[in-house]
């Protein structure tokens, strides 16, 4: 079982009256909202969590790419990994990802993960995601219609760029390079392990299986409702003929741990809430470019119970709905209690969903570093503890870093 | 032919029966022709001089009172654009080239080449482009609330990012009428209409995301055709200031033609008096 520390980065200060008074929290958000003094201290915040839980023995520390959001100040998640590998030693920089299909050429990719695993002594987790529709389409203006192609032809340029050694010309569709051929190259080989974020769709999974690349489903609604995705993946990959191996699975979970249940909701409610409210006021316009998602996975979509969760609250106005508090505790977006109860409810998502790379948000909405820092450091000594272990005596996590040998590790200089 | 015949009980796009006059031009025919290795539908109706129509947003899914008052005086021709009804792949387009080079070769397949041709929405833009392209290929040309040219200081709506209940208020003056047409008419398989509606917009997408504009300002000049440039007076998509814009970088002689009471897709809120517009410039 791995655990690893995410990060959505968000902005902690948005208005009480937020949601009343603005109409999305993405795309559109108002810039006069942002406060770059307060900005500062969040992100240094954000970077020691991230630092605190790598001390704490956390597997990997996540960090993930979004623009023109409020709720994700990562417009560039490789300069927070770049931050990271100085900072750290031992644990996993996963980067859930770069959307490749934003990056011109993609070849920057290439370039800029090998520096991560060159920097970081080979501790990268390549993501690879499309993207939402609200940063690729909307922020970033790609044509709905050519972002899968694109994204596609990325993807093999940039395991082509990896993998060979001689220079060579790389004539795509969308890509023309005259000279392919990125310095430096990565540590690990033949490349970085790559994971793959993704919604419920079939083409995905097929992919995945395909390449033998890790699936992460990354829902904000918990393993109630990410139970039929799952299930839909593992039986498609019985259909293709792979094993059930749990670590070709990622799953994120968003996790409030205390002394005690009433303690748990006490400290937790507010955060909670501030991200359903706050962080999850998107407006439905940009949720559903057409082109976005395939034919194939429109027909899939309504004609069988794999259904992405979100759309499930979504309404006319807004991409997600508004839950209830009752209704985030109840349904799991959110699990909370003391840590023996977090970790029973984490084993049963972990077995149910057959998931080895476990991803938790351990700051989510406002959440104040002290918080933070006492969530984190309950989940690593009483809850984590409890789980260690789990599937890896039947299974090989062959989804996971390769680093140098500690003798061959460089050590940052300290700073005064 | 299925198609031909549901088109044929002339079921019009406001979901009122078309009447068909009894005379020998009123047959509609539907042709089925290759072009760049699809099977494209082409619809043809009416005696007369050949008039090309190239569909606005959604397609043509059926005949409709604006095709059909264009038929009463010319031979109108309505091939289809790649991605929205009856029409060959769209994703095999990828530049602005292409996707000229594929109507240019749709016209001529359907008799097209230097003929009058009319194009609407997204449609108008691609008629404007060959035209400009290639002059010769087009006679007189009438763009109906044409895609093509941008200014941030009046932009082209984002159609695109609209919640589904803004949508037929978007694209129509007749809200409740334009709403009918968005959902499957009884016995229509629900879930291939809905794919097949979001493939439309996909292919205007495709075309003009993300505001339609690819350059046509540096081309207008090589308009010469006679162009008319017709706005529904309550567009909310096209501003209708931007038929001056067109106006003045078209070489050709221009008009400019208002129809009241209609939005954006003036062939459906008012398609009598669209079609006297274009059958009066045609004159």
């Amino acid at each position: 079982m791995k655990f690893l520390w995410f990060h959505l980065m968000p902005y902690t200060d948005l208005p009480d009256d937020f949601k009343q008074a603005h109409p999305s929290v993405w795309v559109d958000i108002d810039s006069r909202l942002f406060d770059p003094a307060k900005g500062h201290v969040m992100y240094n915040d954000f970077l020691d969590e991230l630092e605190h839980a790598a001390e704490l023995g956390f597997d990997g520390i996540c960090c993930n790419e979004h623009h023109q959001n409020a709720y994700g100040m990562m417009p560039s998640p490789n300069l927070i990994a770049a931050a990271l590998a100085r900072r750290t030693r031992e644990t996993a920089l996963c980067v859930m990802g770069n959307s490749l299909a934003l990056y011109n050429p993609p070849t920057r990719v290439a370039e800029e993960f090998a520096m991560l695993d060159v920097i970081s002594g080979g501790r990268l987790i390549a993501g690879f995601p499309v993207g939402t529709p609200m940063d690729t389409c909307y922020a970033y203006a790609q044509n709905p219609s050519q972002l899968r192609e694109r994204y596609h032809e990325a993807h093999d340029l940039i395991l082509k760029a990896w993998t060979t050694d001689e220079l060579f010309a790389w004539n795509g569709r969308y890509n023309q390079l005259r000279y392919v051929n990125p310095w430096p190259r990565p540590i690990q080989k033949p490349h970085p392990p790559i994971w793959i974020p993704g919604g419920g769709s079939v083409e995905t999974w097929r992919w995945c299986a395909e390449l033998d690349y890790v699936y992460a489903y990354l829902s904000y609604f918990g393993y109630k409702l990410g139970e039929a995705t799952m299930h839909g993946f593992w039986e498609e990959m019985d259909r293709l003929g792979k094993d059930r191996n749990p670590f070709r699975a990622g799953f994120l979970q968003f996790v409030g741990v205390a002394e005690s249940r009433e303690e748990a909701l006490d400290l937790y409610s507010e955060p909670a809430l501030y991200f359903y409210d706050r962080c999850l006021h998107v407006d439905a316009r940009y949720a559903a470019p057409p082109g976005y998602m395939s034919e194939a996975t429109i027909r899939a979509r309504v004609k069988s119970q794999v259904v992405q969760a979100a759309t499930r609250t979504a309404s006319d106005s807004h991409a997600y709905g508004r839950p209830a508090f009752e209704e985030i505790v109840s349904k799991g977006y959110v699990i909370i209690g003391s840590p023996d109860e977090v970790a029973e409810q984490l084993r049963e998502v972990a077995v149910n969903l057959n998931v080895g790379q476990l991803m938790l948000l351990l700051q989510f909405g406002n959440m104040k570093k002290d918080l933070v820092f006492h969530n984190t450091e309950l989940f690593a000594k009483r809850v984590a503890p409890q789980l260690a272990g789990l599937f890896e005596d039947e299974w090989e996590n062959r989804w996971w870093p390769k680093p140098l040998a500690p003798a061959q590790r460089a050590v940052p200089r300290g700073i005064s | 032919m299925a198609e031909a015949a549901r088109a044929g009980a002339a079921r019009g796009a406001a979901g009122h029966l078309v009447k068909a006059k009894k005379t020998q031009t009123a047959r509609l025919r539907e042709r089925r022709l290759r072009v760049q290795g699809d099977k494209v539908r082409v619809w043809e109706k009416g005696r007369g001089r050949p008039l090309g129509v190239l569909s606005g947003l959604f397609g043509f899914p059926s005949w409709t009172p604006f095709l059909e008052a264009l038929s009463a005086k010319r031979r109108v021709i309505v091939p289809s654009l790649p991605g929205h009804p009856g029409g060959g792949d769209f994703r095999k387009l990828d530049e602005l080239a292409d996707w000229v080079i594929a109507t240019q070769e749709l016209l001529e397949a359907a008799d097209l080449a230097g003929a009058d041709l009319v194009g609407l929405g997204p449609g108008g833009a691609l008629a404007a482009e060959v035209a400009a392209f290639a002059p010769a290929s087009v006679k007189r040309l009438v763009l109906v609330a044409p895609f093509g040219l941008f200014d941030e200081r009046e932009p082209v709506l984002d159609f695109w990012a609209r919640r589904a209940s803004e949508l037929p208020a978007t694209f129509s003056a007749k809200p409740e009428e334009f709403a009918k047409q968005l959902v499957p008419p009884p016995g229509a398989d629900e879930i291939e209409f809905q794919v097949g509606q979001v493939r439309s917009l996909e292919a205007a997408a495709r075309l003009l995301w993300p505001f339609g504009d690819r350059g046509l300002a540096k081309r207008l000049h090589r308009i010469r055709a006679a162009t008319l440039l017709v706005w529904g007076s309550a567009d909310r998509i096209v501003p209708a200031s931007y038929a001056k814009r067109f106006a003045s970088g078209i070489a050709g002689r221009t008009r400019i033609r208002s129809i009241a009471n209609a939005g954006h897709r003036a062939d459906f809120d008012a398609p009598e008096a669209l079609a006297r517009a274009v059958l009066d410039f045609m004159k």
